[in-house]
């Protein structure tokens, strides 16, 4: 009797152990399966854009052929027709230095006042932070119509510089508020140590609170780039000269000449912007988010 | 004596530096304030009244002198049958997407937390839709949907699902407007995802491993512990999700244009259309003017589930 139960003891945790094995198992090819089928959903469409660039006409106009694959030999000609020939480097161009001084005008302000309202104290720096959170909830549509007679009061109507001006308004909210998030995760130690070897508060924020954050600084810079490089609005209301306009409004206005769309120069601008814009933000993913809970969990 | 005497007198000097400091972190904080304030005030604040204000008078992109005009544009923006099929279009859209959005966010969100081969590759794929500026993801998805060479429409025929080789969604009327709808679910599911995701790896582990030794399923574990303790995060996707739904132009202008026949406008493409292509500045403002509602109740939900997740 006795040795009955000891060999059935040891077996019950086996089918059990094998169960879960199974499980797992399956589990583990539920996500995989899970995994690619989100990745293909979400990137389809650049997928498409992709051969789409990289074909040659006949191939892509063809009749019969089949428009998921290759029918004939891949091409680099158009993108090398939109790198040339288009005037998709300007838009290039004015897209990276707008982005480039908007990231700079929005650290110049944004810095300090996030640090004003996580670090000194004022009786109004909690509904500060609430009012900056919602100034970055009033949307573009909202306000348009009449930013675009301020854009033209300051005679700045169909200029490149008008955005300078204006795409600040939505990046200073949004970076205030991750810059609270990542000076609040900052020990205070650190300043009131650089106080106590005599520096003063302001000494203190540039010696050991500006160099503390950069990583944080640079999770800011490249949120604060591609909100600028996104918006669309905006750009199409206060520009319509070709050579003024950037990326986003210039390859859906003027790359099509009249009722034709060059259709391959489009796609190919698609993943030419898409994809360095996306492989940065992955990099920075987890910093975004650290930035954003840091900022609205920690109150 | 000399000792005594110092010795207070230094400690008046330390008190009176305090209070220095303190007077200087009252006007550093002036400072490093004022002009995030001013700027915020003088392009946000004072725009937002000026769009009001544009809404009472007969401002157009030739004649922008202001003349008030009291009721008169919204007389004419309501007789127009567009505005009220826009208006119901945004309640459509925003309601339907929000729906999906947060559904396949926490779908996603799930699938991103898990630890697998390849996650950063997949993550990479995910967050195309999010991080490219959507003019030109809404010119993708226009080829996409193209009447004649649509790669979708020849997929779904040649495997029977579909029995018309050109659907032409782009072209006809609940097919456009579902396309809209379908782009801007696909646009907005990452970031809410990664939303959620926030809300997900905040769970303390040993609440879920505790939950687990008690024998409780998947499911069970979702339904109990999961969904409750992220719900707050939950909201704000969703909400967020709503509000840059609710306002957004882009997608329709870029995607149909309103067309077919003005039936796939929402409030933000229509307020375009009229202020700023047909220049009615007046009447675009009108039309802008009916977000503020929502946005509002939306931004007040927000501040409130922010709130629950302090407290938790």
């Amino acid at each position: 009797v006795s040795t009955g139960t000891g060999l059935a003891a040891p077996d019950v945790p086996e089918r059990m152990r094998r169960r879960f094995a199974r499980r797992h198992l399956m589990g583990r090819v539920g996500l995989y399966v899970l995994a690619i089928l989100a990745a293909f959903c979400c990137a389809g469409p650049f997928l498409w854009s992709a051969m789409t660039a990289t074909k040659l006409k006949a191939d892509l106009f063809g009749g019969d052929n089949n428009p998921l694959i290759y029918n004939q030999e891949p091409t680099v000609d158009h993108v090398r027709f939109l790198l040339v020939d288009t005037d998709f480097p300007t838009f290039l161009w004015n897209t990276f230095w707008v982005g480039a001084l908007v990231v700079v005008i929005t650290l110049l302000l944004g810095l300090p006042a996030a640090y004003a309202i996580s670090r000194l104290n004022r009786p109004w720096s909690g509904p500060m932070g609430i009012a900056i959170f919602f100034v970055y909830l009033i949307p573009p549509s909202l306000l348009f119509l009449s930013l675009t007679r301020v854009v033209v009061w300051l005679d700045l109507y169909n200029s490149t510089w008008s955005l300078v001006v204006i795409y600040p308004t939505i990046t200073v909210p949004v970076s205030t508020w991750l810059l609270i998030g990542f000076l609040k995760a900052l020990p205070k130690d650190i300043e009131e140590q650089a106080m106590v070897d005599g520096y003063s508060r302001l000494g203190a924020f540039f010696r050991t609170v500006v160099p503390l954050l950069f990583p944080g600084m640079v999770a800011v810079v490249v949120f604060a780039f591609t909100l600028a490089a996104s918006e669309f609005l905006y750009a199409l209301s206060f520009i319509s000269a070709t050579d003024e306009k950037i990326v986003s409004t210039g390859v859906a206005q003027d790359l099509i000449l009249g009722d034709v769309y060059h259709w391959q120069e489009l796609q190919a601008a698609n993943i030419l912007v898409a994809v360095p814009i996306a492989f940065i933000f992955n990099l920075f993913l987890a910093r975004f988010v650290s930035g954003f809970t840091m900022g609205a969990v920690k109150g | 004596v000399t000792e005594t005497a110092t010795a207070p007198a230094r400690r008046t000097d330390i008190a009176e530096s305090r209070t220095r400091l303190a007077d200087r972190e009252g006007f550093l904080a002036w400072v490093f304030l004022v002009p995030t304030v001013l700027y915020i005030v003088a392009l946000v604040g004072v725009p937002f009244f000026l769009a009001i204000a544009y809404a009472f008078s007969d401002v157009t992109t030739g004649d922008p002198s202001y003349d008030w005009a009291g009721l008169e544009n919204f007389r004419r923006v309501f007789d127009d049958d567009v505005f009220w099929q826009s208006l119901r279009n945004t309640f459509v859209f925003t309601l339907v997407s929000m729906f999906f959005i947060v559904l396949l966010g926490k779908v996603l969100a799930n699938i991103l937390v898990a630890d697998f081969r390849g996650k950063w590759v997949v993550r990479f794929l995910v967050l195309l839709p999010w991080t490219t500026p959507v003019a030109l993801s809404s010119l993708t998805w226009q080829w996409l949907l193209h009447s004649i060479y649509s790669p979708l429409d020849w997929a779904l025929f040649h495997t029977g699902l579909i029995n018309t080789e050109h659907v032409s969604w782009l072209g006809k009327e609940p097919h456009a407007l579902i396309a809209v709808i379908a782009v801007h679910v696909w646009r907005l599911v990452p970031l809410a995802a990664v939303i959620m995701m926030v809300g997900l790896l905040s769970i303390p582990k040993d609440i879920e491993d505790a939950a687990r030794a008690d024998g409780a399923g998947y499911w069970r574990r979702m339904f109990e512990i999961t969904i409750p303790l992220t719900f707050p995060l939950i909201a704000v996707a969703g909400l967020f999700g709503a509000i840059f739904t609710f306002t957004d132009a882009a997608v329709v202008q870029v995607l149909t244009e309103g067309k077919p026949t003005n039936s796939t406008h929402v409030l933000a493409s229509w307020s375009f259309q009229r202020g700023i292509d047909g220049g009615d500045v007046g009447q675009g403002a009108v039309i802008a003017l009916f977000l503020f509602p929502m946005l509002l109740a939306a931004a007040v939900l927000i501040l409130r589930a922010v709130r629950r997740m302090e407290t938790l």
